[in-house]
């Protein structure tokens, strides 16, 4: 329904606006409004040039765009990011959540004609923790028995509790119930790999022409930083719905330019709109604009291991001297939610709730209290806090940090210096902890709370605001052995009314992705992941 | 001429090397490593990057290996394409630059000397501050505001040609780009021409041709050219190199796989051999382009001798 | 802008006691256009200086309920705002402070370092040449972003770096093109003359070399000053540069660029203000040429 009801939608507002330069000659979808275009070829902006394309390599959103397209999971995604059978028809979970059956279709076909089995998954799942493979997201694969200890070089690829009972069952068994692991499926570490065509082409089996796939498209041309070209697979096993013959993945770093080749007409979809341009977007071509909640908290990081910001307190009142809205509705301004809390509310086996208490204040009464705090921490006019805002080099998050060292400075009187750095040498100041306050954001590995709340962990790599608090710690690991799943989220909602009373890091604001897609594109549903599958799109006659 | 000529080719071998010595270590001096991400990876899965690209070994081990390679035409896997290897790379993004940044030299090198000519024979009068003007603008609206207009103006409004991509360098997609990358060197090349063409027209020779009576046009093409063109080519030598290596902000604006985007993504993600490999490329490219310009000198001034 | 570089040139080729510099000024007064371009030149840096105290508004100052306003004399913006609000007036005559200043210490550097090297290899050639030209060679193919982030690293963000790390790139061309027009001269009747009349080496540079080159060198640094105010703003980007909320032209019209088409007067004015000058130091510096060309007298 909701899929007619956008299509709907875009069509009166092309009609109302035929006379503007951006409308094409004639309805969308011909006559009847469904009718399809003669070619079926679609051109995507697909961001940063994609690293590899082997799936156990990728690391990036540019290589799994087109991964989804390519290689289908024993579970996959529908259009709204629901989880629905890939290459597996069905699959059973044993009573104590720790054994994966999974029934594979008999038709599944790789894109040179054979048969995709059991055995094929089982040596995917090996190669992908196999440390010779050097994969860095084979974490994807930990919770199954045996993958930290392979990872971690201690056992052989072998030991991975993957097994294949025939070519067409196979079984996965798990270290812990985890209810996010189906989830986990659709990743691309998961993916099978067609044995034979990597044996004999090692590394290069990712070329055109080598690679083999088991998508509903396959490889046809691969130019380093301009675009990747797939074709339908004609062994799919459900290639009769697959309608779009071709697909072009263009690199569009800079997204600037993206947009003008959107406008164009060059581009189907584009992978983000720069942001500045939202303005712009609205009042000249709202109706290509399409914008969804995404699974990310943008936040700013507090060193907590040095003074000043090692007192909760002032930590505290900096949080709350900020004015969410006027970064949500100003600066990043394309329906981004105002975070009062760190894990946002969307995310699946959570239900939300949990909010910092003055959440619910006005925005005069949050500052009274910010200046309270900061004088209860011994800062004044006379003596005002000095910090170093860092943020890696990026339009808007120096729109951001500009705002928010405004912000204190009206609010409190904080004196902060600005700082940007090239990401890297920005990381490892990050990461060496030289900092005072850090701009940073976090997308979600699952749709899980604890891909969030495992960040705060004091051993997380990606702790760089160094908190350490034994008691969430301790709420994480009651977390991670829990089976029921309303237990699990009521003990994952503890550990975050700490956080956020202990205030290591401001959450800003929740992510939105923002992307245009052209009228004639038919099929496309923004979801929290951002995913979606050039099978399920359609190219309507304009 | 000839012994001359050796000479520069034996230097070229000490020079290369001191480029690649200092590149290698000023490169794995700077902060950050091709394996930093936001997450900082588990370290045995970093042990393992490190170890299968060998950056545990000592540094000197590295760059003694990496000379080695280098000798076999070998300069190694790319960090960051983790399916290609650099050599592969700069192989399939070079023709692009190239074709490219040849065309947008000889745009402006025809544009540029003509208009500098024209500007020097009307000096100081209403024809020299127009043409020197407009020749300018290149310079003075730089290339990241200018590229964006000539799409805006040709690609969206009169859609005459395609705002992006490389179209396997069809002409239309290769005029904008062209017109982009050879605006600032119109604005050089123009100006340094009229410079030295106003000196050379005040010069001795050329006074006696013009008693001798010869026609202006006869005057610049035969005598005042070559003598005027001396500074110019000085610039072209280094210009040349830079522009047919590509450029990034053009390249990502409209969407080019040329190989100037290899020396800021590159090192951006401290792509240690992708950055390396562009730099001897671009190192040798130097070293001959500027070679070639000691060569002109000769022919433009005979009285220039190398001994 | 030259002057203060060459500024120790004693008289040169001119018996009747007329210095060099009086005569180019003469000269220089008399040509129209170089006359309007440097009194362009002065107003803006006076405006520049003194502009800022004249509105109420201070660069840092961010106004949400007013951000990407059009320029209007009611709201005092009389440039409009930029997306935070920002009176883009008072921010565009501070870029120009830092640009203005970049521009005019990074080219001295850049001429200073390049003309005295140039001229060195050129006038003196052999191995000499041969090896000062191999380290141009060599410092043209350095990766730049690495001797930036360097720079960074070890001394930290400071005014002087910038300076530093613009002067280290730009010389080069000057160095080259000096080195080129030498090579040419020292063969020239006059240069082998008093050669041969057993005039210093030195004496010989100052006086009958480096005047011949200051057509071509004027020429070359109105090019540089563009290229220089750009790279500042792409040391920014890796940190190194003028840092929020201070800005620089070329940052503005960075800003300004991405939004040509919602708030163009973030482009427009500091474009204007940036082509202006530049177009200025042209017109100024075509005019020293003529009054600095020897042959002309």
């Amino acid at each position: 329904m909701k899929k007619l009801a956008f299509l709907t939608c875009s069509l009166l507002a092309m009609l109302a606006a035929c006379s503007s330069d951006y409308a094409p000659s004639g309805p969308i979808g011909g006559e009847s409004g469904t009718e399809l275009a003669e070619r079926q070829v679609i051109h995507i902006g697909n961001g940063t040039d994609p690293q590899t394309l082997d799936p156990h390599r990728a690391q990036g959103v540019p290589e799994s765009n087109i991964g989804r397209s390519l290689f289908e999971g024993l579970v996959a995604e529908a259009p709204n990011g629901d989880l629905i059978p890939g290459v597996a028809e069905s699959w059973e979970i044993s009573e104590d959540g720790k054994t994966y059956t999974f029934r594979l279709r008999a038709n599944a076909r790789w894109s040179n004609g054979d048969p995709v089995t059991a055995g094929d998954f089982v040596y995917g799942m090996r190669r992908s923790v196999d440390p010779k493979t050097l994969s860095v997201y084979s974490f994807i694969l930990a919770p199954i028995e045996n993958a930290n200890a392979i990872i971690a070089g201690d056992l052989p690829p072998e030991e991975l509790g993957v097994a294949a009972i025939d070519d067409r069952t196979l079984e996965i068994r798990l270290e812990n119930p985890t209810p996010y692991f189906l989830g986990l499926l659709t990743h691309s570490a998961s993916y099978a790999v067609h044995p034979p065509s990597v044996e004999a082409h090692g590394d290069a089996f990712t070329r055109p022409g080598n690679l083999v796939s088991n998508g509903a498209y396959q490889l046809a041309e691969w130019v380093v930083q301009s675009h990747v070209k797939l074709v339908k697979n004609p062994y799919y096993w459900d290639a009769d719905s697959v309608t779009i013959e071709e697909a072009y993945f263009h690199a569009t770093e800079d997204v600037a330019a993206e947009l003008k080749r959107f406008r164009a007409g060059e581009l189907d979809m584009t992978n983000t709109i720069p942001k500045s341009q939202l303005g712009w977007i609205r009042e000249n071509m709202p109706d290509r604009l399409v914008i969804a909640p995404y699974l990310g908290s943008y936040y700013y990081g507090l060193n907590t291991t040095k003074p000043p910001l090692d007192s909760p307190a002032l930590r505290r009142a900096l949080s709350l001297a900020i004015d969410r809205d006027i970064i949500t509705k100003q600066i990043t301004a394309s329906g981004e939610l105002s975070a009062y809390s760190w894990i946002p509310p969307t995310i699946a086996n959570y239900g939300g709730g949990v909010e910092m208490p003055e959440a619910s204040w006005t925005q005069a009464e949050r500052e009274a209290e910010a200046r309270r705090l900061y004088a209860q921490a011994g800062y004044s006019a006379e003596n005002p806090l000095r910090l170093e805002i860092l943020y890696n080099t990026h339009d808007d998050h120096r729109r951001i940090a500009v705002a928010i060292a405004s912000m204190w400075r009206n609010v409190l009187g904080v004196e902060a210096t600005l700082v940007n750095q090239e990401w890297k040498v920005y990381l490892d100041t990050r990461n060496q902890k030289k900092t005072q306050v850090f701009r940073a954001g976090w997308i979600g590995d699952y749709n899980d709370p604890y891909t969030f709340a495992e960040i705060a962990h004091s051993k997380s790599e990606l702790n760089d605001f160094g908190y350490d608090n034994p008691e969430y710690d301790r709420l994480l690991a009651l977390a991670a052995a829990e089976t029921d799943l309303e237990k699990r989220a009521e003990i994952l909602k503890q550990a975050e009314r700490r956080l956020l009373d202990d205030m290591p890091l401001i959450p800003l604001y929740f992510y939105v992705t923002a992307k245009m897609v052209q009228p004639w594109v038919q099929g496309y549903e923004a979801n929290i992941m951002d995913h979606f599958r050039v099978q399920d799109l359609k190219i309507l006659k304009h | 001429m000839l012994r001359y000529s050796l000479r520069r080719l034996v230097s070229a071998i000490p020079t290369l090397f001191v480029l690649i010595a200092v590149a290698f270590f000023m490169m794995r001096a700077a902060p950050g490593g091709p394996f930093d991400l936001e997450r900082s990876l588990p370290p045995e899965i970093e042990a393992n990057l490190r170890a299968a690209y060998r950056l545990d070994d000592p540094l000197w081990l590295q760059f003694a290996r990496y000379l080695g390679g280098i000798l076999r035409g070998d300069f190694g896997p790319s960090f960051q394409y983790r399916d290609f290897t650099v050599t592969e790379l700069i192989a399939t993004g070079f023709p692009v630059s190239l074709r490219l940044g040849a065309s947008a030299i000889l745009l402006a090198l025809v544009i540029g000397v003509t208009a500098g000519s024209i500007a020097a024979l009307k000096q100081n009068r209403v024809t020299d501050h127009v043409v020197m003007t407009v020749s300018m603008t290149g310079i003075s609206i730089p290339n990241f505001v200018m590229a964006p207009i000539l799409i805006l103006v040709f690609a969206i409004h009169l859609r005459w040609l395609p705002a992006g991509g490389w179209g396997d360098g069809a002409l239309r997609n290769m005029v904008l780009p062209v017109i982009a990358l050879a605006l600032p060197q119109i604005a050089y090349i123009a100006r340094l021409t009229r410079g030295s063409m106003i000196e050379v027209l005040r010069s001795n020779f050329i006074r006696t041709a013009k008693a001798q009576g010869l026609s202006t046009t006869a005057i610049l093409l035969k005598h005042a050219l070559k003598p005027a063109l001396l500074p110019v080519v000085s610039y072209l030598g280094p210009a040349t190199a830079a522009v047919i290596t590509g450029s990034v902000v053009i390249e990502q604006i409209f969407g080019v796989p040329g190989i100037g985007r290899f020396f800021v993504q590159g090192a951006l993600n401290r792509d240690y051999t992708l950055v390396m490999g562009v730099v001897v490329f671009y190192g040798m490219l130097i070293i001959a382009f500027n070679f070639l310009v000691d060569l002109a000198y000769a022919w433009l001034d005979p009285k220039v001798k190398y001994s | 802008m030259t002057v203060e570089v060459a500024a120790g040139l004693p008289p040169q080729e001119a018996p009747a006691g007329r210095s060099l510099w009086v005569d180019a000024w003469r000269t220089l007064r008399k040509n129209r256009a170089a006359v309007a371009g440097g009194a362009i030149i002065l107003a803006m840096t006076v405006l520049v200086l003194v502009g800022p105290m004249l509105s109420p508004y201070t660069y840092a100052q961010t106004d949400w309920a007013n951000t990407s306003i059009g320029p209007s004399l009611s709201t005092g913006h009389i440039f409009g705002t930029d997306t935070l609000g920002r009176d883009v007036f008072v921010r565009t005559l501070y870029g120009g402070r830092i640009s203005l200043l970049v521009g005019l210490v990074a080219t001295i550097v850049s001429l200073a370092i390049g003309v005295t090297y140039g001229a060195i290899a050129g006038y003196f050639g052999g191995r000499l040449d041969n090896v000062m030209m191999r380290i141009v060679d060599i410092l043209y193919a350095m990766p730049f972003m690495f001797f930036v982030i360097l720079l960074m690293v070890f001394f930290g963000r400071n005014i002087v770096l910038i300076f530093v790390a613009i002067g280290a790139i730009n010389w080069l061309d000057m160095a080259r093109i000096v080195r080129g027009q030498t090579l040419s001269l020292k063969h020239k009747e006059f240069v082998e003359a008093a050669e041969a009349l057993g005039v210093s080496t030195l004496t010989l540079i100052r006086r009958h070399i480096v005047p011949n080159l200051l057509g071509i060198v004027v020429v070359y640094v109105t090019l540089t000053i563009p290229q220089v105010i750009l790279v500042e703003s792409f040391l920014s980007f890796l940190g190194l540069g003028v840092q929020e909320p201070m800005t620089s032209w070329g940052a503005l019209v960075k800003e300004g660029a991405e939004e040509m088409e919602s708030a163009p007067w973030m482009l427009l004015f500091p474009a204007i203000f940036l082509a202006t000058t530049l177009f200025c130091f042209n017109f100024l510096g075509d005019g020293l040429r003529d009054a600095l060309d020897p042959k002309d007298r």
